[in-house]
């Protein structure tokens, strides 16, 4: 029967591969997502009706009713949060699910630690495990945090970076000593956890907001690593294979976002960026208005529209009005697409997630590196709540902190609208020259506010 | 040294090794050439697989007896939370993708 338990883990980790290879690709990603939910449910069901444990005897039967409760409850949660959430608050709820997940490892740790004390093999992964899931666990809490705006400043404590190294070093140091020493109290354990919790909050507190998907996704790589510490453990197969699968993926993952923004890791984890204003030119210059109506008729009379959404777009719930301008415009035979930045909104892809909610065309989405070049033959560029990602300081202002970042070229297009709630800068805490442009006009106030008026507007044109 | 050489004599650990090379390689392979669209999801996806930690949580429970309350009390909330990554974090995920679907 063992040997039906490792064939059901091997039937498990294939899903997992096949999930994962289908969710790169929009036609099979929802398959692809089932195909590993269905993988999962027969590993968990497969060790529940025939892992058997080493020791002498039977389990007894309250145990298999706990673990069922358990399950329910957290099924239950689970499904319902999941369901209930709004598109905006989708990544912090990414987030929150992750830090769970590492809870789970570092729990699991605590657990195992007192009867395999003796051994150092057990000790290292048991150790190993617990460091970085309790660090995926207290990370991911800030990060959620942040991303909901419940913690929405970088607090840095002073020279924070020496104080992380200071405190990492210290806990890869007991770590160490626990196993090689053969320390048998667990107290020395609960210390190692506590510790590793402080470095998880200190680690996520003083990135600013426009990095955290970055910080979501290694921490998303961590908790696969915790898993397969796991899987070493129990010498358990599905564990080590989705973990250490989760793991090299989430890396890749998080290394194409930094691309994708034009930020080194480093940079991320150790930079001060998306709360402070350092660098960047002065920029002199003034800012045009433009009325509702105004909008409206330049739009009306043109032949091509590119919407740019940005997280404004998001907050404001205006997905689904930007929806319906962009069809009264088709109906007015003016051609409309939206450029999507790959970091636009708060997670990589998160634009479309929520423009396909509002049941915006894929087709219509276009991705930066097609969309730029059509840009100097465009009539109108509709920024709706995006600000860094349309900020030429980019291309020509090498002191600025996002210079070198790929942006979309806006500036190119004969007129652009940018619809913002006020001057204030975006993410990255700069100025946006774009604004200053002489073909550029503000449309000031809330993204469904404003949009809601310019579709009443183009209705009676 | 010569314990490390040690190590490898276990077919066990080679084997693991192997597993865990191959892995990395299946892993980087699998989201090479991924359209930035599906960062996301993608994400969100990798998320609930890592669920699988819920399998380490019930052979903790398993192989716990039921005299040992504190361990159960852990392991309980070891198997509630690994669920919860499971369980929301797929159907999260197909709330994400649900949104894809082609319409004409």
């Amino acid at each position: 029967m063992e040997h039906l338990l490792e064939i059901i883990y091997l039937i498990a980790s294939l899903t997992f591969i096949i999930g994962l290879k289908r969710l790169g690709n929009p036609q099979t990603a929802r398959r692809g997502n089932s195909i590993a939910a269905i993988g999962m449910g027969i590993a968990i069901a497969g060790t529940l009706l025939i892992y058997k444990p080493g020791h002498s005897g039977p389990v007894d039967p309250m145990i298999y009713v706990l673990i069922l409760i358990a399950i329910t409850i957290g099924t239950i949660t689970g499904w319902i949060t999941a369901k209930k959430v709004k598109m905006t608050a989708m990544p912090e709820l990414v987030s929150m699910f992750n830090g769970m997940g590492g809870a789970c490892a570092a729990l699991i740790g605590l657990i195992e630690f007192p009867h395999n004390s003796g051994d150092p093999q057990s000790v290292a992964f048991i150790v190993a495990g617990m460091v970085i899931g309790s660090v995926s666990f207290s990370g991911s809490m800030i990060a959620w945090a942040k991303l909901n705006g419940t913690m929405n400043k970088a607090i840095r404590l002073p020279r924070y970076n020496i104080l992380n190294t200071a405190i990492m070093a210290a806990i890869i140091f007991a770590a160490i000593y626990l196993v090689v020493a053969k320390v048998q109290d667990p107290v020395f354990l609960y210390i190692l956890f506590g510790a590793a919790i402080l470095y998880g909050i200190l680690f996520v507190i003083p990135i600013g907001g426009a990095d955290m998907p970055v910080v979501i996704s290694l921490l998303n790589s961590f908790t696969g690593l915790a898993a397969a510490f796991g899987g070493f453990l129990y010498g358990n197969m599905v564990m080590l294979t989705g973990g250490i699968l989760v793991g090299s993926a989430g890396t890749i993952l998080t290394l194409a976002m930094c691309k994708a923004m034009n930020r080194p890791l480093k940079n991320v984890i150790f930079g001060a960026f998306g709360e402070t204003a350092e660098g960047g030119s002065e920029i002199t210059g003034s800012i045009k208005e433009m009325s509702v109506t105004d909008a409206a008729v330049l739009m009306n009379y043109s032949r091509s529209v590119v919407i740019v959404p940005g997280y404004g777009l998001a907050v404001a719930q205006a997905q689904h009005v930007i929806h319906e301008l962009e069809q009264l415009l088709e109906s007015k035979g003016v051609q409309v697409k939206y450029a999507v930045h790959p970091v636009a909104g708060r997670m990589p892809g998160h634009m479309n997630v929520l423009l396909a909610e509002s049941n915006v065309d894929y087709d219509k989405l276009v991705e930066m590196d097609d969309i730029n070049p059509e840009f100097k033959n465009t009539d109108v560029v509709l920024v709706v709540g995006a600000n860094d990602v349309v900020n030429p300081a980019a291309h020509n202002d090498p002191s600025s902190p996002i210079f070198g970042m790929p942006i979309l070229d806006v500036e190119l297009a004969k007129h652009v609208i940018v619809n913002k709630r006020s001057m204030k800068p975006g993410y990255a805490g700069i100025e946006n020259e774009l604004f200053f442009h002489d073909n550029t006009s503000m449309l000031f106030g809330d993204a469904k506010a404003a949009l809601t008026k310019l579709v009443s507007e183009l209705k009676g044109l | 040294m010569e314990k490390i050489i040690a190590l490898f004599e276990d077919p066990g650990v080679l084997q693991m090794i192997y597993i865990i090379v191959l892995m990395i390689f299946v892993g980087v392979e699998v989201i090479g050439h991924v359209p930035a669209v599906l960062h996301t999801p993608l994400m969100s996806g990798a998320n609930a697989i890592h669920g699988v930690v819920i399998i380490g949580a019930i052979l903790v429970m398993l192989n716990t007896g039921m005299e040992n309350v504190p361990a159960l009390v852990l392991g309980f909330l070891a198997v509630v939370l690994g669920t919860l990554n499971v369980v929301g974090g797929f159907v999260v995920t197909d709330r994400m993708l649900e949104m894809f679907k082609k319409k004409k």
